[in-house]
């Protein structure tokens, strides 16, 4: 294997892993406020198909990725509302946007479908990424930095400032944060938002950083690997960077398994396959590891009903 | 003024009823106006998709053909739901049954015998719950949440099926294409109404419901299912194990969900393709929802999606509206009759500032 | 503002939940540095009150006065505004967070984590209360948890501090300290509201008591001056029927046997239990005394049989070792449980009480035969519950959910009871129940013990322990003491005991 081989696998892995991380960070805010939105795969679709529209209407990049994040956002809310202020089951409304983003895109992806969309480059100037060990650090589009930039900002965020710790503490015992005065309800729509923008914006990276088209379901599960994730990482931002590279690595490993005949010994469809049985094995050895403890929001996914 | 919620004592009984329709009816008007505010002919939709496939009576077969794989589905996804088990991976126990009684039928291909519908239809049922018995394996020994595996066993299921196509279940007479030899008409179910498409599977879907649903309210099991989903320590107080519904609810779901799998390969299908996979294993969670998570709601729930798919098929040729617009009724649907349960669990008042509430 | 006007002041409140008048027409004062009880049985409409107070409901008539001046205080941010501190009954904290987190949790401003180590430091000096601000609040003990409520409290130099229930989970020790540092808040000019049921605290503590009843004012009074006895009558309405125990009672033979009973703690943070023994004999009612979270939710799940245990000698009746058989096998057996928690763990909520009879009841009264359910069976047994005791609903068909606390009880009570069982384990049979309802929840277990069962009762309510049982234990970090007959029992000792301090005593090892 080359060096330019390496280089180029872990540029693709950096591409690939980027809009399950921006989904997963969103996710997890999300759920430390208490709320499980299992729509995360709807909202990237969403995000995708608005990124499509917005890049072939006006040709920006940036005005096309703020579009995804909030009509992400936006679906995000009617989830809110019905799971906060009308009490519905989270289970079954998550799965109900996934169901809603998933006709939505394809609906308004239709007069889109097979125009090509200009792909997100470097921000940085081509010299620097010429050479190929500068290119790792360099040959990047910027979501990808975007998405570390926000690994940091969530980590802060919810560790050193008291708006995290309030978020912490609604996702923790509901009741007691309505008890002291802090508003429960508030919070999470705000949480729920925020995971929304986020899933668009991972849903965005798929036109511009890996299939530069619209196709339906262009996200093909990748939502429900953001979902796993976040149990995976133990709600930890950093562990997610790590998780999220992880499956990068192994959706690349698929291609490479395909193309090199020593991987012959089992057929292509069960390297196709592997990430997901791959996440199915690393969410049982998750929780091998991590018996009895206390590591997921105590509140996450039950509704709150401000009472007497 | 002011709303304000007041739980009632009870659950409205009628508003149980009442309100799946009421969600219908205002998805029907919702749609027409979300249609003609994103560009089509909202009204046209709404009488394509809801009304056409109703007022047209040859349209009815197609409604029983496409009914039947979902109340199947749905029956077994409202057990589940109501132990709160969440298996959302139907459509993969789906095709994983509908594999395994291929392959039975593949071996059986040229026999003769009223034995081999009959195994066919054991070997998917068997597959699907084998297929659900991972994650009820992982949940109760591991505690891994269902939802996740579940699902991600449904895409790895789809690989299964490309490989199984492109190699050992490829007919030898298929000309290279990924299908399996057309089932014989010893492994075809009958059709039950001469001159129509309907085949037996249609009654097997009503049937069922009903055992299912007389299981459910007079057997100590269907309790135990209720029990341990409305509150899991009485559950373990009143002696059921927790583990033990786990299990019989995922069996249960995946069996009835490879059942509904190997009843399309026997029926409409006629063989596995690569285009099996038709979204009933998802869509059934929608009709169990609408249905109320009722065997006898799923019936109804059933009817009213299959309406909503043979329109959309109408509408694609007639309005020329995208087929994915069903989609997004069926979500508008599922939101609506979700929003609804608070109505049933509460009761909305209006309060006028300074008044004291009766 | 003027001296002479008091520090709080309550004109007509008026309060109404759907179906309930909370609170009706209640009007009194609070003086500067006074301590003020609010004296009331659970439902009494005394929590209601003082969550208008704390801004954490509205009132719907009346108004609240604030040194004098009408306010309106419209969330608990706008009450400790004001200047009034509370702290909850059930304790507003975030297990998994530390105690500075939780604490930085109950403050209006940021305040940098230093400084507010610092000002916790002080708070804690200066009133004697000990904790240590990095830890997490899952680890610490009840008593401890209370005095992180208590210092968030007093961070915010409160002029009223309102004490819900604050002694119900404490041991007589930790009371007496707890009264110390109330005291001193007082002599520095702050006001206490103080709300309990307990009699003799009030007389202790308090210079006004202010008493509730069905959500009415019955009286101010001077509790110095009044007799327990008074007080007693004032808030009970009437006077209450004493519990009948036949006398000259003897004892059979043991019948209920628990042998070095070990269980691990279900969860990370829970208490195990270690080396249990006790024997109950037929006729007796033996208590289990302790502080709140010492094992007695182990205890009772281990004897119920929902978490049953490896060793099949640890549990026996009359001999027959049930201790790895699960709760349905150990009810055919004739050993019968009612866990505190009403609502999901004794009862369904959303089942009907004729489902809940089923629940329980089906194969000991065959009310399901070969796994089909006999509902007209279930109902006439429902039937039979809701007129033996009395239980106030609309039928057997009524949703269990839809039941009073009270009511619930006595028909989960009378359920297991109705079903003579040999063994019957209840834990907390009286909480949160009104003083009707329990004294026939009492003289139930009573008239069920005359017939020869051996009866369990779990309970952190002293007084109803030393009144209902003929022997008693103390449960203290998941061991059980010695134990000892009521009619000898020393209440110092039994107070050092839930404190875990066990002198002279040894860890029992009776049977």
């Amino acid at each position: 294997m080359s060096l330019d081989l390496v280089i180029a696998i872990i540029v693709t892995i950096a591409a690939v892993a980027t809009p399950i991380l921006l989904a997963a960070l969103g996710e997890l805010v999300a759920e430390k406020s208490g709320v499980l939105n299992l729509g995360v795969e709807g909202m990237m679709l969403i995000g995708a198909v608005i990124t499509v529209a917005v890049t072939l209407g006006t040709g920006n990049h940036l005005l096309a990725i703020v579009c995804a994040a909030l009509a992400a956002a936006a679906a995000a809310m009617i989830f809110g509302v019905l799971t906060l202020t009308l009490s519905a089951n989270q289970v079954a409304t998550g799965l109900a946007l996934t169901i809603l983003g998933t006709g939505f895109s394809a609906l308004f992806g239709q007069p889109y479908t097979g125009k090509s969309v200009p792909i997100l480059r470097s921000p940085f100037p081509p010299e620097l990424a010429a050479d190929p060990f500068w290119r790792v650090l360099f040959g990047h589009p910027p979501l990808v930095y975007f998405a570390l930039l926000m690994v940091v900002a969530v980590w802060w965020f919810l560790g050193r400032t008291r708006a995290g710790l309030i978020l912490r503490a609604v996702g923790e015992n509901d009741l007691s944060a309505h008890s002291i005065g802090y508003p429960v309800i508030g919070v999470r729509y705000l949480a729920v938002a925020f995971g929304g923008a986020m899933a668009g914006i991972g849903g965005a990276c798929f036109p511009l950083m890996l299939t530069p088209q619209w196709v339906e379901r262009l996200t093909s599960g990748r939502g429900w690997i953001a979902l796993a994730l976040v149990v995976f990482a133990s709600w930890r931002p950093f562990r997610l960077l790590g998780g999220a590279y992880f499956f990068g690595f192994m959706m690349i490993f698929e291609i490479y398994a395909k193309s090199n005949s020593a991987f012959r010994f089992l057929p292509s469809e069960f390297w196709a396959a592997l990430p997901y049985l791959a996440t199915v094995l690393v969410l049982v050895l998750i929780s091998l590891r991590r018996s009895g403890s206390t590591s997921a929001p105590a509140c996450l996914g039950k509704p709150f009903v401000a009472t007497a | 003024m002011q709303l304000r919620l007041e739980k009632r004592p009870e659950p409205s009984k009628l508003l149980q009823v009442v309100t799946p329709v009421a969600a219908v009816l205002l998805t029907m008007v919702l749609g027409a106006v979300a249609f003609s505010a994103l560009g089509y002919d909202g009204l046209g939709a709404v009488r394509e998709i809801f009304i056409s496939p109703l007022a047209i009576s040859y349209k009815w077969q197609d409604l029983a053909v496409k009914a039947a794989p979902l109340i199947i589905i749905a029956v077994g996804l409202s057990i589940a739901y109501r132990a709160n088990v969440w298996n959302i991976g139907a459509e993969g126990q789906y095709i994983v049954g509908a594999i395994c009684g291929t392959g039975i039928g593949i071996l059986t291909n040229d026999m003769t015998g009223w034995w081999i519908m009959p195994l066919m239809m054991l070997a998917g049922a068997a597959g699907g719950a084998a297929y659900a018995a991972v994650p009820a394996l992982l949940r109760v020994r591991f505690n891994v949440n269902e939802i996740l595996t579940t699902l991600m066993l449904t895409y790895a299921s789809v690989y299964l099926l490309n490989y199984l196509l492109a190699g050992p279940f490829k007919s030898p007479t298929s000309m290279g294409q990924p299908q399996t030899v057309l089932m014989s008409a010893e492994q075809t179910l009958p059709y039950i109404i001469p001159g129509t498409i309907v085949q037996l599977n249609a009654p097997i879907a009503i049937v069922v419901a009903l055992a299912v649903w007389l299981v459910f309210s007079r057997f100590v099991f269907g309790f135990q299912i209720r029990v341990v989903g409305s509150a899991p320590h009485a559950a373990r107080y009143g002696g059921f194990s927790a583990d033990r519904t786990i299990w019989l609810a995922m069996l249960i779901s995946g069996g009835l969900a490879g059942f509904a799998g190997i009843l399309e390969v026997m029926g409409p299908v006629g063989r596995l393709i690569l285009q099996f996979p038709a979204n009933y294993g998802f869509t059934a969670i929608i009709v169990a929802f609408l249905g109320r998570l009722h065997p006898l709601g799923a019936i109804l729930a059933g009817i009213m999606i299959a309406i909503t798919f043979v329109g959309g098929e109408m509408a694609q040729i007639t309005i020329a509206l995208p087929f994915a617009a069903v989609g997004i009724f069926q979500a508008m649907m599922l939101f609506l009759i979700l929003a609804s349960d608070l109505l049933v669990r509460y009761r909305i008042r209006v309060v006028r500032p300074g008044e004291v509430p009766a | 503002m003027t001296d002479a006007a008091p520090r709080l002041s309550l004109k007509g409140i008026t309060k109404r939940f759907p179906g309930v008048l909370a609170n009706d027409d209640v009007s009194f004062e609070v003086k500067a540095g006074e301590i003020h009880a609010l004296l009331g049985e659970n439902g009494a409409g005394k929590s209601t009150l003082v969550k208008m107070i704390y801004g954490i409901l509205q009132p719907d008539a009346g108004e609240i006065l604030w040194n004098g001046e009408r306010v309106s205080v419209s969330n608990p941010k706008a009450a400790r505004r004001l200047g009034i501190g509370m702290v909850f009954q059930h304790f507003s904290l975030f297990e998994a967070m530390t105690v500075l987190e939780n604490i930085a949790l109950g403050m209006d401003t940021k305040i940098p984590a230093r400084e507010l180590e610092g000002r916790i430091r002080a708070v804690m000096t200066q009133y004697g209360l000990k904790l240590d601000p990095q830890r997490v609040v899952a680890d610490l003990s009840v008593g401890e948890r209370q005095r992180i409520e208590i210092v968030r409290a007093l961070l915010l130099k409160p002029s009223l501090l309102i004490m819900d229930e604050p002694t119900s989970v404490l041991t007589p020790q930790e009371v007496e300290q707890l009264f110390v540092v109330l005291r001193q808040l007082a002599s520095e000019g702050c006001s206490i509201l103080y709300i309990s049921h307990k009699l003799h605290e009030i007389k202790a503590l308090c210079d006004t008591a202010t008493i509730l009843r069905g959500g009415r004012l019955v009286d101010t009074c001077n509790p110095k001056v009044e007799t327990s006895r008074s007080m007693a009558e004032k808030m009970i309405g009437g006077s209450l029927k004493s519990i009948e125990k036949p006398a000259g009672r003897t004892f059979g033979a043991e019948k209920f046997v628990v042998k070095h009973l070990s269980v691990a703690g279900a969860g990370h943070f829970d208490v195990p239990l270690r080396d249990v023994s006790f024997a109950v004999r037929a006729g007796e009612i033996f208590g289990v005394a302790g502080v709140a979270g010492n094992g007695q939710t182990a205890l009772l799940l281990a004897l119920s049989g929902e978490t049953p245990v490896d060793d099949a000698t640890a549990i026996c009746i009359d001999g027959q070792q049930l201790g790895r058989l699960g709760a349905r096998q150990r009810r055919l057996k004739g050993l019968a449980s009612v866990p505190e928690e009403r609502n999901g763990h004794a009862a369904v909520p959303d089942f009907t009480l004729s489902d809940n009879a089923v629940l329980t009841a089906r194969d000991r009264l065959g009310l399901a035969v070969s796994g089909l359910i006999r509902p007209r069976a279930a109902k006439k047994y429902t039937g039979d519950v809701i007129a033996a005791f009395a239980v106030k609903t609309t039928g057997a068909e009524a949703v269990a959910g839809s039941l009073s606390g009270g009511n619930l009880q006595k028909y989960i009570m009378g359920r297991e009871i109705l079903q003579k069982p040999g063994v019957l384990v209840v834990s907390q049979p009286t909480w949160g129940v009104d003083a009707g309802a329990a004294a026939a929840i009492h003289q139930a277990l009573v008239d069920l013990a005359a017939t020869g069962s051996a009866i369990v009762v779990i309970s952190q309510d002293l007084d109803e322990l030393l009144s209902l049982c003929d022997t008693l234990a103390v449960i203290n970090d998941g061991r059980l003491s010695r134990p000892m007959a009521v009619a000898g029992a020393n209440i110092e000792e039994i107070g050092l005991l839930m404190g875990g301090i066990h002198g002279d005593m040894e860890t029992a090892d009776a049977a």
